[in-house]
């Protein structure tokens, strides 16, 4: 049950706050060295924030990847959206329209209370579908705020998806540019690749892209680069082949 | 009924305990420990009659071993496998479109059986599949009147006579040549392709997709799973593995992230979108952790050779399902439960996330898969007996028995024993395979194929 990880947080959470930089130092040593010793340990007393911020961090490393694995991808959004799920103290669940009762009540208080969250997922699992295989990560992502943040000492001033560079740790100043950057646009200058008037679905990286967190307001994006970006990403799309004539 | 000769397809009592022994017979690839990505080894299979040992690697590279013929003197050993034919399948490509490399490491290879002097087989990578044609040549013609026996043209002026070319005797040559390309097809990374027993179609899956192809046609294929959300918001599972049943033609089922089988039935509809059955078993709620849905996910999905049963895996365990039982398995086997209390760590390192084969022998009798630290696993279904081995270059000599192999989980450590924290998760063999007749298994590691064979007086 989830209350069993509760209760093993709360013992642990005195712990939590010295394990934690050892727990950040593990997962960035984890990151730097690709031969990484085998796991030799037994598993620290993981407090779920740690957990959280190393399942954010995975998220992140692999929408970084050209091509992610979905099967990965998904495995890590389900797990996050689960540790989550535990994290919320059913007290500081914003006001949601009435829900149904028992059964799926759980899966319920999951959808209202990480609403932030999964809209933030939600646009990273869209963008996944329009820009199936490109090398984009998404758009920036909505920042999860302090409701979402759980009970305990991960640093403040880390919104739950800031982007990060998984190498160092620490924040992209450069945002979004950081991750377009192995982009080699050049061939979609030609007036060939204008963008065709049928079959988009409105992107949702419109609607939370205009969602500037805190942190990213520093970055520089210019708008005309991202407009550029998104007409590349809603042209290539008009020319995305279907999968087969069985459809 | 311990015979002192070696006959083909007596297949010997178990694979536990003290019923067999299993020896060290060879292993292929290169000895140093710095291992050339390209030759990371991704997928072993033996053709149907078992001559043939196909392996796939990450440079895109097919190599074909060939069983020798049967010594009749050297009644001590089966056949060696030696090198057939190496080709490369699959090379880099470049998606322009989305500005992505595709990789070349060869995912699945799948045999066809035999129909005449030829051998084929299907290869794929991440998105093309290739219909390869392997044959041999022992003879060439001889005695051209246009062109000298190097290849030079001759002058026609200079041509008195005229001559029958024949054909003469030469050293053999296997060669391999792609016949058939079945490309763009498939959005998403294909994790598998298998051989209906029409043995005129197959399918292959990817992540969200199954599609169903004739072996001659290869510009359109027909789509008969999807499972692609309409918004990709809502996409919580991916399908992992997919096969067709070895005598239902109209059958075939896939596995999925979240732990789940479904059998589907082509004939029920086109779109084979609803199941005709779904394998599930209940979550132990004594062991629900963070990482449940990790470890259900499954990893592969084999039917047995007479078709009643399939045997799945997962990150712990093997199951193997009576196909007329959906609600649980009908057995359970824990490759390393051991690992339960490493799950965390193993998340950190993304261990968690490997996926490990698993196979039958012929006679469905035992199943095997891999493990860590170059170690695998054998199950008896019959005496319920189980063994450990290891798969290393120590102490491994022509028809050394291997010693079985013990983890400790906790506590003391008996002698030749192996604590966890020990064990070297870097060194996983995750593809295993077996001869269809006889007890001869390939076991890959990182970049070495091993062989191994039961012990013959």
């Amino acid at each position: 049950m989830l209350s069993k990880g509760l209760k093993r947080k709360r013992e642990e959470e005195e712990e939590e706050e010295e394990e934690e930089e050892k727990e950040a130092l593990a997962v960035d040593t984890w990151w730097l060295d690709s031969d990484h010793p085998a796991v030799a340990q037994a598993p620290p007393a993981v407090a779920s924030s740690s957990l959280f911020d190393l399942s954010v961090l995975k998220l992140h490393h692999s929408l970084r990847q050209s091509e992610p694995d979905l099967r990965h991808l998904v495995l890590v959004v389900n797990t996050l959206r689960r540790i989550q799920a535990s994290m919320v103290p059913t007290a500081a669940l914003p006001p949601v329209p009435s829900l149904p009762a028992a059964p799926g009540m759980a899966d319920n208080l999951l959808a209202s209370s990480d609403a932030a969250l999964s809209a933030s997922m939600a646009s990273l699992l869209e963008d996944l579908s329009h820009i199936e295989g490109l090398s984009q990560a998404p758009q920036p992502l909505a920042e999860e705020g302090p409701q979402g943040r759980p009970i305990g000492g991960a640093p403040p001033s880390l919104g739950s998806l800031d982007l990060l560079d998984p190498a160092t740790g620490c924040l992209l100043d450069d945002g979004l540019e950081g991750l377009f950057e192995d982009i080699d646009t050049s061939m979609y200058d030609s007036e060939l690749w204008a963008p065709a008037s049928e079959g988009l679905k409105p992107g949702p990286e419109d609607g939370s892209g205009k969602e500037d967190t805190p942190e990213l307001k520093e970055t520089e994006l210019k708008d005309t680069e991202l407009d550029y970006l998104m007409d590349v990403l809603v042209g290539t799309q008009a020319l995305e082949r279907p999968p087969g004539p069985g459809r | 009924m311990d015979g002192g000769g070696v006959r083909a397809g007596e297949l010997r009592g178990a694979g536990g305990g003290n019923d067999i022994q299993w020896c060290f017979s060879q292993v292929k690839g290169a000895v140093d420990d710095d291992v050339a990505e390209a030759d990371i080894i991704s997928t072993v299979e033996f053709n149907h009659s078992g001559e043939l040992l196909a392996t796939g690697d990450k440079g895109g590279r097919v190599v074909i071993f060939q069983q020798e013929q049967e010594n009749k003197i050297q009644s001590h050993s089966r056949g060696e496998y030696n090198v057939y034919s190496t080709f490369q399948s699959h090379e880099p490509e470049f998606d322009y479109l989305k500005s992505l490399e595709i990789e070349e490491k060869i995912n699945k290879i799948r045999w066809l059986p035999q129909k005449n002097a030829a051998q084929f087989l299907l290869s794929t990578n991440d998105k093309t599949i290739k219909l390869w044609k392997i044959s041999e040549r022992d003879k060439r013609p001889e005695g051209y009147n246009l062109k000298e026996e190097d290849g030079r043209y001759r002058d026609p002026t200079t041509v008195t006579t005229l001559r029958v070319p024949v054909f003469r005797p030469m050293d053999l040559m296997v060669e391999a040549s792609p016949r058939r390309i079945f490309a763009n097809a498939h959005t998403y990374h294909i994790n598998s392709i298998s051989i209906n027993s029409d043995y005129e179609t197959y399918l292959s899956a990817d992540d969200l997709r199954i599609n169903l192809w004739h072996l001659e046609i290869t510009d359109r294929s027909f789509n008969i799973v999807d499972i692609k959300p309409a918004n990709m918001e809502e996409l919580t599972e991916v399908i992992t593995a997919a096969e067709f049943h070895p005598n239902s033609c109209n059958t075939f089922v896939y596995s999925s992230s979240k732990g789940t089988i479904r059998l589907c039935d082509m004939r029920a509809s086109a779109l084979c979108d609803r199941h005709s059955k779904l394998f599930e078993e209940p979550e132990d709620p004594s062991n629900r952790s963070f990482f449940s849905e990790i470890i259900s996910s499954i990893s592969d999905v084999k039917f047995s050779h007479s078709g009643r049963y399939m045997m799945t895996r997962d990150y712990l365990s093997v199951k193997i399902w009576d196909l007329n039982m959906e609600n649980r398995p009908v057995e359970t086997y824990q490759v390393h439960e051991y690992l339960r209390s490493k799950l965390c760590s193993l998340y950190e390192n993304d261990c968690i996330f490997d996926k490990f084969e698993c196979c039958w022998n012929g006679s469905d009798s035992v199943v095997m898969t891999g493990s860590y630290n170059n170690f695998f696993r054998m199950f008896d279904r019959n005496t319920k007996r189980d063994i450990t081995l290891e798969a290393s270059r120590e102490n491994n000599k022509p028809r050394t028995v291997l010693k079985p192999r013990k983890v400790c989980a906790s506590g003391k450590r008996k002698k030749d024993e192996i604590s966890v924290d020990s064990l070297d998760f870097n060194k996983k063999i995750l593809h295993t395979a077996w001869h269809p007749k006889e007890n001869i298994i390939a076991v890959a590691t990182t970049n070495n194929l091993y062989i191994f064979q039961d012990k013959v007086n």
